[in-house]
């Protein structure tokens, strides 16, 4: 008798997950995926220079490669409408904290290019009493483009990549 | 982390507003400068630099004569030929060496390319601040084909890291100076454009005519040099005064205007620009046959002494300080930029300016910050 | 260089306990005792034309225990625009009082906050000491001391 109920209250369970499961691929996919694609070409940078990549940056946005094809903003003052930082080069000791409370300051879901050599390892200034050595210590990177300075094409390279991996994004929080 | 500490801001009275512009502002890219507001009113402001110093001078007595060439570019990669040609000449003058005229020749083309690269950013984004985005789009544009022939000359696109001590690093490619030729000819027509569409325009004149005007006698006292200093009407040109890499084989002159407000210091970067072009055509036309370098091998010794070597780059006179001990790696290596020169003059123009004033200012100045921090 | 000479021959002679360093192409170097620094930098602006300021030097000679500071001045006037002196001063390492010469020339104000927080040395007169490239809660050695190492090495 007992074991008849809890192989009742089994397959029930088993039911529900199957529902749930229904469920996910038909709503809950579909709805991550509109969600995720909707992000996906509207990327807005927070306009954050913090040392020479910005003149790759600069051309990037420039009227011959152009990165607003890929769907992208050039720079955008407001932080609370970004989704995006690219960190253009080294980060400093002065600007790591500044560098730490404009990233708390966005909304999520929120995510990081570290461009540049300086702002994945140090680069060039691995030896310097006043740079990081990378940014991932301070803030979570979601794409590197290496360089010194990466070319406008690593960039926007790094940009599609990013967008690979926002299309791909198992939830609809980001985290 | 609080980042904006009480005791920083003292404002004097209930009606003056202490605001910091920047480190994130479209107006002032790793940057920051604190103001105190009376309404609408700059009453006083200063400069906050220091986020982009990453230790240049430091890092110079580790390095060796040779491996200084690619970190001294950093700074200032809008016009790294330039920051490197008065490291060159500095070095080249303790060594008491005599680089070749091919190379001499070769060293003015790359810096007066640099000149037009860093100058086209310049007025790219001083059009940017006056709400001219078409100057932004097409300067942007533009200065991609001035890039390309750095590229095929040195091989980078930015960083070109040609100009080295002893001469450059590689010769010129034939087809290069064909490509020179024709890009100074197509860019020589579309400076007539700029000026038609940016620098006569009324509502660029409306908005940087008679703003931040800075006198004769305060650019001479605050030392200001390059754009800044000859759009306040001081005739300051290292080329001229001092013809370093012969700079006496062309012929060109120093633009000079006298109003020393923000249109004029745009101004002179195009006047610039055209003296530019005539003596890269100079150069291209008259190259002489010769190597381009000396042998200094890796390590060079560099025999103890005392230099103060200077050139003129896009914003200004660019010095070096180099004292030598006889080593292989320089005792002291002091970077005299001309961002840093100019930067003085800032609180002075920000006072009782609008804010809306304030990026046209501050970006007329031709300031970058990265250069000025090293 | 007989134009740089003639010039350091005004000032050696017009200040007897300054000192010729070097002189060359449009170049010279005169270093000047603590005491009569600002003598002799009005001497230079005044009369000789030095009115630019480039930049302002530090060189930490440590095995000498002396702490340099170089004034590096051009100058506006007609047909002497080529040529930089160099003012230098050197004060020990353990008591490294300089005074200001902003009163010379008003430029030197940021380079002489630059060299305060490189080198330590403490210009007297100063308006504004503060960190100018440093971080704010910088708290080691001046960096630009030779016995101050980087961290990466």
């Amino acid at each position: 008798m007992v074991v008849a109920q809890q192989q009742k209250a089994g397959t029930f369970q088993v039911l529900v997950g199957k529902i749930d499961d229904v469920l996910q691929y038909a709503i809950g996919d579909p709805l991550r995926y509109l969600a995720n694609w909707g992000r996906l070409y509207s990327l807005w940078p927070v306009h954050l220079e913090t040392a020479c990549c910005s003149v790759e940056v600069g051309a990037a946005a420039g009227s011959r490669f152009d990165i607003e094809r890929f769907g992208t903003l050039e720079a955008f003052g407001s932080l609370r409408a970004c989704d995006l930082i690219i960190v253009m080069g080294t980060v400093t000791r002065k600007l790591a904290p500044r560098l730490k409370l404009i990233y708390d300051q966005m909304a999520e879901p929120k995510w990081v290019i570290a461009m540049g050599a300086c702002s994945i390892t140090g680069g060039l200034y691995f030896d310097s009493y006043n740079v990081l050595r990378g940014i991932d210590d301070i803030i979570p990177v979601d794409v590197y483009v290496p360089g010194c300075p990466p070319r406008a094409e690593a960039l926007i390279q790094g940009i599609v990549l990013l967008q690979e991996k926002i299309r791909r994004m198992p939830t609809l929080s980001g985290r | 982390m609080r980042m904006t500490l009480e005791s920083e801001y003292s404002p004097d009275a209930d009606r003056i507003m202490a605001v910091s512009l920047g480190p994130q502002h479209p107006g002032a890219g790793h940057f920051r400068i604190r103001l105190w507001l009376d309404g609408d009113y700059v009453v006083k402001a200063l400069p906050d630099a220091g986020y982009v110093h990453r230790g240049e001078e430091k890092m110079g007595e580790y390095r060796n004569y040779t491996q200084n060439v690619p970190h001294l570019e950093r700074p200032v990669i809008l016009d790294s030929s330039n920051i490197l040609f008065a490291y060159s000449l500095g070095v080249d003058e303790l060594m008491n060496s005599k680089v070749p005229p091919r190379a001499q020749y070769l060293r003015v083309i790359m810096s007066e390319i640099n000149r037009i690269i860093s100058h086209m950013y310049f007025i790219a984004i001083q059009g940017l601040f006056l709400g001219h985005t078409t100057m932004i789009t097409w300067c942007m544009g533009d200065r991609d084909f001035w890039i390309d022939l750095g590229e095929r000359i040195a091989g980078a696109r930015v960083t070109f890291a040609y100009i080295i001590p002893g001469g450059v690093r590689n010769d010129i490619p034939e087809f290069a100076i064909e490509k020179g030729l024709k890009t100074c000819d197509w860019f020589e027509k579309r400076m007539g454009e700029y000026e038609k569409i940016f620098y006569d325009n009324p509502m660029v004149h409306q908005r940087s005519d008679g703003v931040g005007v800075l006198s004769r006698d305060d650019a001479i006292a605050f030392g200001a040099t390059g754009t800044v200093a000859r759009a306040s009407g001081l005739a300051l040109d290292v080329r001229k005064d001092e013809p370093y890499s012969s700079y006496s084989d062309f012929e060109f002159k120093t633009p000079v205007l006298t109003q020393g407000d923000s249109w004029a210091r745009a101004y002179v970067a195009l006047l610039d620009m055209r003296e530019s072009i005539k003596i890269i055509r100079q150069a291209l036309k008259g190259l002489p046959q010769g190597p381009v370098r000396l042998k200094l091998g890796p390590q060079p010794r560099v025999p103890a002494g005392e230099v103060y070597s200077r050139t003129e780059a896009a914003r200004g006179e660019m010095s070096y300080h180099i004292v030598s001990d006889g080593s292989p790696r320089p005792y002291r290596l002091k970077i005299g930029v001309p961002s840093a020169k100019n930067l003085r003059a800032l609180p002075h123009l920000l006072k009782n300016v609008h804010i809306a004033d304030i990026p046209v200012i501050y970006w007329s100045l031709n300031y970058w910050p990265v250069e000025a921090d090293r | 260089m007989d134009r740089a000479k003639a010039i350091a021959d005004k000032i050696t002679s017009k200040h007897p306990g300054t000192k010729l360093e070097w002189v060359k192409p449009r170049r010279l170097k005169v270093s000047a005792p603590a005491s009569m620094i600002k003598d002799v930098a009005l001497f230079a602006r005044d009369s000789l034309g030095f009115d630019h300021i480039s930049t302002v030097s530090g060189v930490d000679w440590i095995a000498k225990n002396a702490l340099e500071v170089v004034y590096f001045v051009g100058s506006t006037v007609p047909g002497q625009e080529g040529f930089v002196l160099a003012l230098s001063e050197r004060v020990p390492r353990d008591n490294p009082v300089v005074s200001t010469l902003i009163g010379v020339w008003r430029g030197a104000e940021y380079h002489e906050r630059e060299t305060h927080e490189m080198f330590g040395l403490n210009f007297q007169g100063h308006p504004d000491q503060s960190h100018l490239f440093l971080p704010e809660d910088w708290n080691d050695l001046p960096p630009l001391r030779k016995d101050y190492v980087s961290p990466g090495r």
